[in-house]
């Protein structure tokens, strides 16, 4: 089959690859309608995160038709059937799962011993995305192996198209959970870093969960116009001060609700701190680039929350973390418990309250993959999010 | 868009440079002594060394993934600072300092980077002017929302959210008496 592997720094090709086969009897294989690229590819595609090997089959935001179902599987899935996958796998059965905390299930991962030495204990299997996270083959492909697929699914009714219902599979949770764990209360200003996909989501649903106010921060004029089509006011970081306009926007007191939804690779205009980051990462003393969370802990209103959908992959330096402290705040973080939302979800899209398929700016064969997620990274073309189709 | 793109032709051009930087930065860092004694300039041999910490910082700024402009002016400035000392070893060059001539090959070395340098920067600016020039596609009808954003607020605030994930009463920010947060 034909899939999107892995070589390395800015290197993702089209490959002619093995079909994969059912390993284990939880598994399933998917045949791939539509898949999409995901600001966490390009943390992988720009090589920021540990734990690639050369071959690796990418993407981890799919959805297709079942073909094939291991005996295990067969009471929850059946041949024909259409599923989004989510990007975590899920057991269903561990202590974390039970309390529907699937992005950190504690049996999904295969190399649980790597991941319990790197991160203390382990956290679930993701497709595409590292071995420290299982290393299982992603989803821009053709077919794609799901395990423990009897729960690591959703099943799409008819009448939805495959673009409509998608991101249910990540960007849109994710956006979801960024905003529902801020517990937006209706007197909340919800102040948003980031307008790629994630933001956006994460707009359309401070709005649905009722924030007062919702600001988003960006510096792509098309991504800014889009996050204000969806309700939010805008601030431009190349062109205004982010805080004074935050303050002005809140009576002085600041955001009572911050959401990181640009994560390690974030850009500042020659500010000290930025200008450090560049030059340590450059020089491997530090992974990820910080500017927002600081910006975040500076402007957030004390006894406010902060929330972390941005995907980190290692350390940070100068975190004023002294601030966070005495201000009190609240941090919550974390990779998307996607099953989590996925039924309410699914509900509100049926129902018409919103249609997900806003944020595509480019639909594409698969083979056009390697060269979209440059324009993606670089924000050519206007390019926001980009659907393959295999 | 981004107003700069790490494949472009002044990209690459910033980069090559961005290794250059660093090559120079080792050696005057290293051979500080050496390229001062060189010039016949050895009372300059700390500086020369300062210089070196100097292309290495401007080297690995080109080599990090962001805007390299404002590295390219960076070192544009650090050659005029590199061409003045030189200039002042040359002048003292007539009398006191008989190695003056090397103090000049240097003095045409550095121009010669200058001038690369700048063919870089101009390079930089006019793809920045290319990409700020591309229309900007119009994404203002792009809501998601089947309805207007102000029918929308508040939609799905009854949405199961589990209580791990809400803040403790305690901690809810009190709708004060009178009007709470920024009107
Ligand atoms: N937690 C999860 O489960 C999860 C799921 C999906 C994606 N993510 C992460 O969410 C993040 C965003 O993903 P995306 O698909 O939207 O990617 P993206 O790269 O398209 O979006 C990032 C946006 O942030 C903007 N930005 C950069 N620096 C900024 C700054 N200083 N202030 C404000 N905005 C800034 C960029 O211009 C860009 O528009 C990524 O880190 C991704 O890995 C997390
Ligand atoms: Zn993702
Ligand atoms: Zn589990």
């Amino acid at each position: 089959m034909r899939a999107l592997v892995w070589h390395g720094a800015n290197d993702i090709r089209c490959d002619t690859v093995p079909d994969p086969e059912i390993e284990h009897p939880r598994d399933a294989i998917v045949k791939v309608t539509t898949c999409a690229i995901c600001g966490s590819d390009l943390h992988l595609h720009d090589n920021f995160m540990p734990g690639m090997e050369k071959g690796d089959i990418v993407g981890h935001e799919f959805m297709g038709e079942v073909v094939e179902v291991g005996s295990d599987a067969k009471s929850a899935l059946k041949v024909g059937e259409r599923v989004v996958v989510p990007f975590t796998i899920w057991c269903g059965e561990c202590d974390q799962c039970k309390r529907g905390n699937y992005s950190v299930c504690e049996r999904s991962n295969r190399n649980k011993a790597l991941a319990d030495k790197v991160f203390g204990h382990t956290t679930a299997g993701l497709f595409g995305y590292t071995h420290l996270t299982g290393g299982y083959a992603g989803g821009q492909a053709e077919y794609v192996r799901v395990p423990m697929a009897d729960r690591t699914h959703i099943k799409i009714p008819g009448g939805l198209t495959d673009e409509q219902v998608l991101f249910l599979g990540d960007i849109f949770p994710t956006g979801w959970q960024a905003a529902a764990q801020c517990d937006i209360q209706p007197t909340d200003t919800v102040a948003i870093w980031g307008c790629g996909p994630v933001g956006q989501m994460t707009i359309r649903s401070a709005i649905l969960l009722g924030a007062k106010q919702v600001i988003a921060i960006d510096r792509v004029p098309e991504r800014l116009a889009m996050a204000k089509a969806g309700g939010a006011i805008t601030i431009n970081f190349e062109e205004e001060s982010v805080v004074e306009r935050l303050n002005e926007l809140t009576g002085g007191k600041g955001p009572e609700k911050c959401i990181d939804a640009v994560g390690m690779e974030a850009h500042a205009t020659a500010t000290i701190d930025s200008m450090m980051d560049r030059a340590k990462q450059a020089l491997m003393l530090e992974s990820d680039r910080a500017h927002v969370l600081r910006e975040m802990i500076y402007v957030c209103r004390p006894a406010g929350t902060l929330s972390i959908p941005g995907v980190y992959g290692g350390l940070i330096d100068k975190l004023p973390f002294g601030m966070a402290m005495n201000k009190g705040l609240t941090w919550r973080m974390g990779q998307t418990h996607v099953n989590r939302w996925t039924d309410d979800l699914l509900n509100r899209i049926q129902e018409g309250q919103i249609d997900p398929s806003f944020v595509i700016t480019h639909t594409v064969p698969l083979d056009q993959g390697p060269e979209m997620y440059k324009t993606f990274r670089d924000k050519r073309d206007g390019c926001i999010k980009v659907v393959l189709k295999p | 868009m981004a107003y700069y793109d790490r494949s472009s032709a002044g990209d690459t051009l910033a980069r090559g440079l961005g290794w250059f930087s660093i090559g120079i930065g080792v050696a005057e860092l290293m051979a500080g002594r050496s390229i001062a004694r060189w010039m016949g300039m050895e009372d300059k041999t700390n500086l020369i060394r300062a210089y070196g910490v100097r292309e290495i910082t401007a080297g690995v700024g080109l080599l990090a993934l962001g805007d390299p402009k404002p590295w390219i002016w960076g070192r544009i400035a650090g050659d005029a600072v590199d061409m003045a000392t030189l200039a002042e070893g040359m002048a003292l060059g007539s009398k006191d300092n008989p190695r003056a001539r090397n103090a000049g090959i240097a003095f045409g070395a550095v121009l010669a980077t200058t001038a690369v340098d700048i063919v870089c920067a101009q390079k930089l600016h006019r793809e920045e002017a290319h990409y700020r020039s591309l229309p900007v596609p119009d994404y203002s009808g792009r809501s998601g929302f089947p309805r207007p954003v102000s029918a929308m607020r508040g939609a799905a605030s009854d949405a199961p959210i589990a209580e791990d994930m809400r803040t403790p009463k305690i901690l809810q920010f009190q709708p004060a008496t009178g009007q709470a947060g920024a009107s």
